[in-house]
């Protein structure tokens, strides 16, 4: 018998009489102001929430925060006068010296100061984890009070890879220290655009 | 360091309580990791809710965990996935070795999987010539030091940075006697992303199966996970059985409840979810059983396999931590550790079970509602009927048992004491007394409460 | 309405003046109380060492000795959980199961059956509270710190109504002293350190009393209290709610 037959034959064997899957709805926090909350959020988990009212007000950001000598990947065409278009297919590895990658979210959850990227607005998969600095755009109105908003957002839509992405890169492996930029970018800014 | 060392759990306590100091450290390191999880739980209205959602979810996922995985399967084929089958650990490190050496890869990159740790895989990979980094910042440190995880969340938290600053010195020359934990992580990123940049092959560990949808999700806050797979040609994910959950909506309970349990974060950094491989590229899921069905058939055993690692039950065990992750002497360490680990060989963690007095927190805490204590005290019931248990300790709780059936049997030996020694070892005042080493013992007063009463209460 | 007095047996041995105090207190809140003579020990240090098996003697026993009550109540939360939680017997399963409903530890008996509002007792002392985790965990006698629901406390309820009694804060209100049975002796390391580190936090609170609900971590506390020439006491909870 293989493996494979062998294990489930076990599963069937040992798993007791089924149980229920009840489908209640929980009742979940409500933010009266959630831009607001995300914002804060995403400063205490060492993020940076920026509102901006355009493109532009972002270009500027830009500008003002980052080293725009070095390399800036994006895979939005508007910021293509700042940054350079990402290329389907290089090799990921020839990110390696990104200085900031800018991205578009699909939307962000106020709970906990996350954005979710999928792989049809990340470009690259690795784009957001290899370059030094992430920058991201949510919409004000993207973004959701909680990730059970977040998942009837996602609902069954299909993506090879999306990823929930909060503030930068950390550890706190070394005595629970809190550092940022363990491996992936060292900051994280989301520019919330309100239109 | 794969083999065990002998000692039980009260012996390599001992050890670690020789020096007080590093317990204080420890303990208080640990209760600021609970105390925030305290924080963030309260943050949330709806907590208690949440933890009995996801108790349910995982209990109905048990009971139709074949299904599961059938569906599971099923799915990640159509994605394009690769899957595979591994009944225990042997198996898992072979499918893990065949599917590298398919693929000529010499050099693999890892992240954090306490599977991998189950199964003893980077010894395995090492003695067939396979060159294995582990990126976690703690799991590289323990690479460094030759060690095991003393905890599932934060393996490296027995050691102090002092100690890491020494083995960077030697291994990463940086200077001598540097510590700041700043200077020490940046030293890891440049050493890592090289690393990462170099290997054709990533495994990571897996927190959640989607039956319905046949990806898996891996959290991680350093980001070492997606570092190594989106870089790599082929992606290993090995998966237990137990880490399925029936439907993508389901995350937005469990990821709710993971983060904020395990270290007192909202999320962790990144929560990524893996459907299709990269254009070209290879995902293979290893699914690994390795005794967990044998615990699913366990009844008053089974829901330990709703576990989703966050670690929040060590972090309140005031046994824990005080007798560090190597006391338990098995890979995973903590109440959780002592619940699993008789139901892979009880024989050999027979102590595990009794390394708890009971206090209930362990439960309380859990996200998904794991009657942890209450499978402490069976534990014990079921070691002791197996024949686990020492022979004079059978005897003395023989000799016990009959003197507490009987009142008048209970009445003679109450006066010379010799029965309290079998429950309370408060009687005898010598230094083979293990309670009279650093407490002293209760005053016997010169009249119990039963002469008091008959004294004062004639009927 | 009669109560059966069921007193540990450590109790018995070592601290009679606890058990003298909840006989007083009950008597004094208008209880008829009796002792059953012949009653042992509950059976827990057999059952919590992996030998419930053996328990069945302490069982019938129990059953025997306490069946006839309205009620019984006992001042140590762990070994009225005890019976609660695993009192069993062939023979008498109805009386079993009947017991099971009708035990109180001390504590909740006068909050929960006699519903007492006022106390008149006075202790006018610095007072920490340790809460026991059986009684805690087990009976509910107060809110868990690790749980996000509503805060009460039964035994504060009770030592509030005392005159001149004060509450210290503690840093840790509800973390294990350690004893946990034979846990005491097979553990002896871990468990000096969870006592040592529970009596810190009184005495850098300014205690001069520690009590609780129950005798057994008292007595663990109090063993290094002693050791170390502390002159913080310990009290059973009995004590203060009919001290005068």
């Amino acid at each position: 018998m293989s493996s494979r037959d062998h294990m489930l034959g076990l599963m069937a064997k040992n798993q007791p009489a089924l149980l229920p899957l009840e489908e209640t709805k929980l009742e979940v926090i409500s933010y009266k102001d959630p831009v607001r909350q995300f914002a804060e959020t995403l400063t205490a988990i060492g993020g940076k929430a920026i509102m901006v009212k355009d493109f532009s007000e972002i270009k500027m950001r830009i500008r003002e925060e980052f080293d725009t000598t070095k390399r800036i990947v994006t895979t939005i065409p508007e910021f293509s006068d700042l940054a350079e278009m990402f290329s389907a297919s290089v090799l990921p590895h020839s990110f390696e010296n990104t200085e900031l990658t800018l991205l578009h979210t699909d939307f962000a959850v106020a709970e906990n100061g996350a954005v979710w990227i999928t792989e049809d607005i990340m470009g690259q998969r690795i784009l957001p984890f290899i370059c030094q600095h992430l920058a991201v755009i949510v919409y004000a109105d993207n973004i959701l009070p909680t990730m059970q908003e977040a998942y009837e957002r996602i609902a069954s839509r299909r993506y090879g890879f999306g990823s929930f992405i909060a503030g930068p890169s950390k550890t706190a492996d070394i005595e629970q220290a809190l550092v940022l930029g363990a491996h992936g970018p060292r900051t994280m800014t989301v520019f919330t655009l309100n239109v | 360091m794969a083999t065990r060392e002998p000692g039980d759990h009260a012996a390599f306590a001992e050890k670690f309580n020789r020096d007080e100091a590093r317990v204080n450290w420890h303990d208080e390191t640990l209760w600021t990791v609970r105390k925030r999880r305290d924080l963030r739980a309260g943050q949330l209205p709806e907590w208690e809710a949440l933890r009995s959602k996801a108790s349910m979810i995982k209990d109905h996922t048990l009971s139709n965990l074949h299904d599961y995985w059938v569906q599971f399967e099923k799915n990640a084929i159509a994605n394009g996935a690769r899957v595979h089958w591994a009944a225990d650990a042997t198996e898992h490190n072979i499918i893990v070795h065949d599917i590298l050496k398919t693929n000529g890869v010499a050099k693999m990159v890892k992240s954090k999987s306490m599977l991998t740790e189950e199964c003893h895989l980077n010894e395995y990979l090492q003695d067939n010539g396979i060159d294995v980094v582990d990126s976690d910042l703690g799991e590289r440190i323990l690479q460094l030091a030759d060690e095991r995880p003393t905890h599932i969340v934060m393996p490296s938290i027995h050691i102090k940075k002092e100690e890491i600053g020494e083995l960077f010195h030697q291994h990463l020359g940086t200077p001598k006697g540097m510590s700041d934990p700043q200077f020490l992580t940046e030293t890891a990123r440049h050493h890592l992303r090289d690393v990462f940049l170099t290997r054709s092959a990533a495994l990571t560990g897996v927190n959640f199966a989607i039956a319905e949808t046949g990806e898996f999700v891996v959290c991680t806050n350093e980001g070492n996970a997606d570092m190594g797979a989106h870089l790599a040609d082929v992606h290993i994910a090995s998966v237990g059985i137990e880490k399925i959950i029936p439907q993508r909506k389901h995350l937005g309970v469990f990821l709710r409840l993971l983060a904020r349990s395990a270290t007192g974060q909202f999320i962790t950094t990144y929560s990524s979810h893996f459907s299709v491989p990269r254009k070209g590229k290879e995902i293979h899921i290893v699914i690994v059983d390795n005794g967990r069905s044998r615990q699913l058939a366990r009844e008053d055993f089974r829901n330990a396999l709703k576990c989703i690692k966050c670690g929040a039950c060590m972090n309140t065990c005031p046994v824990y931590r005080r007798s560090g992750g190597y006391s338990y002497n098995y890979t995973i360490s903590g109440p959780i550790g002592s619940i699993l680990a008789p139901n892979l060989d009880m024989a050999d963690h027979k102590d595990l079970p009794f390394a708890s007095t009971l206090c209930g927190s362990c439960t309380n805490v859990c996200p998904v509602k794991i009657d942890i204590h209450q499978q402490l005290y069976k534990w014990r019931q079921v070691i002791v009927a197996e024949g686990h248990a020492e022979n004079k300790k059978k005897l003395a709780m023989k000799a016990m048992s009959g003197i507490l059936s009987s009142p008048s049997l209970f009445k003679m030996a109450a006066k010379g004491f010799s029965w309290v020694s079998g429950i309370l070892p408060v009687a005898v005042k010598n230094k083979f007394n293990a309670w009279y080493h650093q407490r002293e013992m209760p005053e016997v007063k010169k009249e119990t409460f039963t002469a008091w009463y008959k004294r004062n209460h004639k009927e | 309405m009669t109560v059966g007095l069921f007193i540990p047996c450590y109790v018995n041995m070592f601290y009679p003046e606890a058990a003298i105090a909840t006989l007083s207190l009950l008597e004094k809140l208008g209880v008829k109380v009796a002792y059953p003579l012949q009653q042992t020990c509950c059976g827990q240090p057999l059952a919590n060492s992996g030998f419930e098996k053996l328990t069945a003697g302490c069982d019938e026993l129990f059953i025997k000795n306490f069946s006839s009550f309205d009620y019984i109540v006992c001042p140590s939360g762990s070994c009225a959980l005890h019976i609660k939680d695993h009192l069993h017997s062939e023979k008498n399963k109805t009386l079993a199961s009947e017991i099971k409903t009708k035990v109180f530890e001390l504590v909740e008996f006068i909050t929960d059956v006699l519903k007492v509002e006022k106390l008149y007792a006075r202790f006018p002392h610095k007072v920490g509270l340790h809460q026991s985790c059986h009684g805690l965990r087990g009976l509910y006698l107060a809110q868990m710190s690790e749980l996000q629901a509503p805060q009460f406390s039964k035994p504060e309820y009770l030592l509030n109504m005392v005159e001149g009694l004060e509450l210290i804060p503690l840093e840790r209100k509800d973390e294990c002293c350690g004893f946990g049975g034979t846990f005491c002796v097979t553990e002896e390391a871990v468990s000096v350190k969870m006592g040592k580190d529970r009596v810190a936090d009184h005495i850098k609170n300014d205690a001069e009393y520690i009590t609780s609900a129950d005798l057994s971590c008292l007595m663990h506390m109090e063993g290094i209290l002693k050791r170390n020439k502390s002159d913080v006491r310990v009290i059973h909870i009995a004590e203060i709610l009919n001290a005068q």
